[in-house]
């Protein structure tokens, strides 16, 4: 953001010489960025300044809207889906978090130890993403299924009876609880952390291993004390891309959960496309935006990865 | 302990392939059950091998005509993110200009932004401008997310290229745009494709930006969606299984194909 | 300016400078390479010799001065209209097109529709004929920068200039190469322009070498005169090693200076001698180390009369084959270099020997003490 501040060309009050305006294309640049930027504003930019003041204005559908400076909107609002957030950013974490739990190896496999298999195990990694996400996400009402090998297998090692007493599940189902909300989620996003965990894994000379082997490192320090710290900023990247598309998902919810695991992105869905409530629903995404750029700009600031964007 | 030795040093690629299993697992039952047969309107227990599905894959009422809606919008957004991408590229990467830094953030939103939040507003703003949704403002909406990572895409190619490149061009004879089409455009190209091809699998396999701002037109995703409350057909399984070997062969191709040259030009 | 058809073909720089901000990189300069000619400029990285290049080339814009080809003003022309070309550093082939397509681009853009000819004779010439369907990067270093020169030769430009083409080469194949380009030059008799900041590379190769240094030409001449005669510290060091010794001007004798120096006396032709003399004053001494001969102490009475010497103790020798390069200490400076050849070794000069430095004045040169010592040395160059 420094180049906002780039000094003018010098205008040259006493050329010495004569000096030929020969910088061609001065304006280029400008014409390059004209159409596309014109349409981020137009479509990216305008629209949430329309939605800041939707946000704030009253009425209703017949009599239309007025803006009334109504900021209660977003008091009630918050005061009545203020679990829908809390939920979702607690959905999103655990995904995130479990994301990086299981992408972390695969990453590490392609990067270092695929040998010839690495092609292919990248294409096994993008391929899916061309079978639609929706299709996907069904699939796993499937596999979760209440007479299915999965919930079989967990009830019968007990383990449904400690994520019941955890609340993650409810009795011998899996579906439509929580546990199911956040393995679709978890599914959904864990390419969007892979491939910036392997980008920057990739990266890491090989040799580093082999150096910090030679200076007494066991593998396990090696990674902790080299691989990690230098793959800091494919873990950023990956969090990011993985936690704001859970954090307003309504997809995963609608799907896999129940009305006990709403996310914020079904009150806005509702809202808008049914209810009708456009103040509320602008101000619930306004409010959904805002917490998020805040978290971002938090953690971006935190990992000392600002350079990334 | 040799059993765990082996183990231990191969726990990273046991823990890899485990969740590369997790990943598949879920295109493998949607390519099981394709072959199904079930008894009721939804497509989740597994009853008896068929392939009535795949000898008659639009014998539901709307599918395909979604798919086909849902090309054209991808063809299109990605047509037209890859040239306004391009373009704020090659502005981005090869000139200085003013407001650098608000055109980064304007390029950087888009993709920090929930996608629930982007749809909202876009719908609240043509609904202020009365404008009729449909075809059109799912196609304007689908350009404005693709945007941003076609320029991100495209951005990395055009850095890495040498300068001196265009420079050696222009001491060749090669004016401006003998230099543009001749030697930037074919090295910047893979950066392109790869964000055409990014741009493409986004639009093609959007849903929420769409939900919000499709009017009654319906999407290949809004009809899965539709489905997944009314009946899943087992044609779905079909489609989805289609396009997943579609996109494997394709790689495989491209990848033996490159191969084959590399080998035999060495 | 006078303008005569013997120079049609020169390269005249007027008043060139460039400056970036309130950074000059190079300051307003006044060059003319010969039709013909293999012209070096030589420096370190930073001292604007690139620049100068880029400038003929028209890659960039000079703030002030003309660039003439002959009897063209080409200062305003862009690069794809100078009849110049370039063989860029690393040399920027064309990743995406074949050995033949990189050689025949000129051509093609210049509109020549059948250039199969041309380019398999050229690429014969630089004897890549069996490579013309190979990518840029199936090729090494070496064969890398045959296809750059084959690629500006083709266009037969007035000029080649050469921006550190050998730098990316292994000292072995850039011997190789340095004779190869100095082969070609010779063969097609185009003016080489050559940017380098490898001195023997700069020496062997050209016929006429322009020191650069701070944006600034420091002296321009044959690579024998640069060596023999430097105007500065800085070509002193920089080209080659010197022994400099700070004296002070006693008397003059005819055409020579002689010097005082820690009680010694020392000699120096006036001829020789860039720096003001008035008596009094001080002048560096230079000698280059393979000028100065090595006499045990014990024999220091058969030195011929009329040679300068010092004395010194040997601090260190290292033998190196050819010849064996000693470090002397002496009460008028530390650290002086000196080389003898291999041809009768002396048993007793070893490290702490006492010895007698002598040479011909003749051989000796005098620099202005007002300079740097140490400018153009490795240290100060890193710096």
């Amino acid at each position: 953001m420094s180049t906002l501040t780039e000094a003018p060309p010098p205008l040259a009050p006493a050329a010495p010489e004569k000096k030929p305006p020969r910088r061609r294309g001065r304006f280029t640049p400008y014409w390059l960025l004209l159409p596309g930027i014109l349409w981020l504003i137009v479509f990216f930019a305008l629209p949430m300044v329309y939605q800041a003041s939707t946000s704030v204005q009253q009425g209703s559908l017949e009599e239309g809207y007025k803006v009334t400076w109504h900021f209660a909107t977003y008091w009630d609002a918050l005061a009545e889906y203020w679990p829908q957030f809390l939920r979702s950013v607690f959905y999103a974490a655990a995904a995130t978090v479990l994301c990086l739990l299981l992408g972390y190896p695969l990453a590490y496999l392609i990067a270092f130890r695929a040998g010839r298999w690495k092609n292919l195990i990248m294409i096994l990694v993008i391929a899916p993403f061309f079978t639609s996400f929706l299709i996907r996400t069904l699939a796993w009402k499937t596999i979760l299924a209440d007479n299915g090998v999965v919930v079989h297998t967990l009830n019968s090692l007990h383990v449904l009876d400690l994520t019941d007493w955890l609340g993650w599940t409810a009795g011998d189902r899996v579906l439509a609880t929580p546990l199911a909300v956040v393995c679709g989620l978890t599914y959904n996003f864990l390419p969007f952390m892979i491939l910036p965990l392997y980008t920057s894994l990739e990266r890491i000379d090989g040799r580093l291993h082999e150096a910090a082997g030679d200076l007494y490192a066991r593998p396990w320090t090696t990674f902790r004390k080299v691989t990690f710290p230098l793959s800091m900023p494919g873990v950023v990247s990956g969090t990011l891309l993985t936690f704001i598309p859970a954090a307003g998902d309504y997809v995963n919810a609608e799907l896999l959960g129940s009305t006990d695991t709403r996310m914020i992105g079904n009150v806005i869905q509702t809202q808008f496309l049914r209810i009708l409530d456009y103040p509320t629903a602008a101000a619930l995404s306004f409010i959904l935006m805002a917490a998020i750029l805040a978290m971002v700009t938090f953690y971006i600031r935190r990992s000392g990865t600002e350079d990334l964007v | 302990m040799p059993f765990v030795n082996w183990l231990k040093r191969r726990l990273v690629v046991i823990a890899g392939l485990l969740t590369l299993a997790y990943l598949l697992l879920p295109n493998i039952v949607v390519t099981v059950f394709s072959f199904n047969q079930p008894k009721g309107r939804f497509n989740y227990e597994w009853q008896q091998f068929s392939t009535a599905a795949w000898k008659d894959p639009c014998g539901v009422a709307d599918m395909c005509g979604s798919l086909s809606i849902s090309l054209q919008i991808a063809v299109w957004a990605t047509v037209g993110a890859t040239i306004l991408g391009t373009m704020i590229s090659f502005a981005l990467v090869r000139y200085r200009f003013r407001a650098r830094g608000a055109v980064n953030s304007l390029i950087f939103l888009p993709m920090a932004m929930p996608e629930v939040v982007m749809a909202a507003s876009l719908l609240t703003l043509f609904l202020n401008m009365g404008a009729q949704l449909g075809f059109w403002t799912i196609l304007i909406a689908h350009i404005m997310f693709c945007l941003s990572f076609v320029v991100t895409a495209v951005k990395a190619r055009v850095m890495s290229m040498d300068p001196r490149l265009e420079e050696a061009a222009r001491d060749l004879y090669a004016g401006p745009v003998q230099t543009f089409l001749r030697v930037t455009l074919p090295i910047a190209a893979p950066g392109i494709a790869a964000g055409a091809l990014l741009s493409f699998a986004l639009s093609f396999d959007d849903f929420i930006i769409t939900n919000f701002n499709a009017g009654s037109t319906v999407t290949f995703p809004m009809f899965v969606w539709g489905s997944a409350q009314r009946g899943t057909p087992v044609q779905i399984n079909v489609i989805g299984t289609a396009m997943f070997l579609v996109a494997v062969f394709f790689v495989l191709t491209s990848m033996v194909v490159g191969n084959r040259r590399n080998k035999h030009k060495a | 300016m006078k303008t005569t058809p013997d120079n049609s073909g020169d390269v005249r720089l007027s008043g060139i400078s460039k400056t970036y901000g309130s950074f000059t990189a190079v300051h307003p300069l006044d060059l003319t390479v010969p039709e013909g000619s293999f012209f070096a400029l030589l420096g370190a990285s930073g001292c604007g010799k690139t620049t100068t290049l880029r400038m003929i080339a028209g890659l960039e814009e000079p703030t002030t001065g003309t660039v003439r080809l002959g009897d063209q003003d080409v200062t305003n022309l862009p690069p794809y209209k100078r009849p110049v070309n370039t063989v860029f550093q690393s040399y920027a082939l064309f990743p995406h097109l074949d050995i033949f397509e990189n050689v025949a681009f000129g051509l093609r853009r210049r509109g020549i529709k059948s250039v199969k000819k041309q380019v398999e004779d050229m690429l014969e010439l630089v004897q890549l004929g069996e490579q013309a369907r190979k990518r840029p990067h199936q090729l090494s270093g070496g064969q890398q920068q045959r296809v750059a020169v084959a690629r500006a030769l083709i266009n037969h430009p007035r000029v080649l200039l050469l921006d550190e083409p050998l730098g990316a080469l292994d000292l072995k194949l850039r011997r190789q190469m340095q004779l190869e380009l100095k082969r070609i030059q010779t063969e097609v008799g185009i003016t080489f322009v050559h940017v380098t900041h490898d001195q023997e590379e700069a020496m062997t190769m050209a016929d006429t070498v322009a020191v650069m240094n701070g944006g600034r030409v420091e002296q321009l001449g044959s690579p024998a005169d640069l060596y023999e005669n430097p105007q500065s510290t800085f070509v002193a060091n920089f080209l080659g090693t010197s022994n400099l010794i700070e004296a002070e001007v006693d008397t003059k004798n005819g055409d020579d200076i002689v010097l005082k120096a820690a009680g010694g006396k020392l000699v120096l032709p006036q001829a020789r001698c860039s720096a003001p003399t008035t008596a009094g004053g001080r002048v560096l001494v230079g000698i280059r180390p393979e000028k100065i001969s090595l006499t045990h102490a014990d024999d220091a009475g058969r030195i011929p009369e009329g040679r300068n010497r010092l004395t010194g103790k040997i601090a260190d020798a290292s033998f190196i084959g050819v010849s064996t390069q000693y470090v002397i200490d002496s009460p008028v400076c530390d650290g002086l270099a000196v080389y003898v050849q291999n041809v009768e070794r002396d048993g007793r000069l070893v490290p702490g020997a006492d010895v007698v430095l002598h040479w011909s004045p003749a051989h000796t040169f005098g620099l202005d003490a007002a300079q740097r010592i140490d400018a153009g040395t490795e240290e100060e160059v890193a710096a």
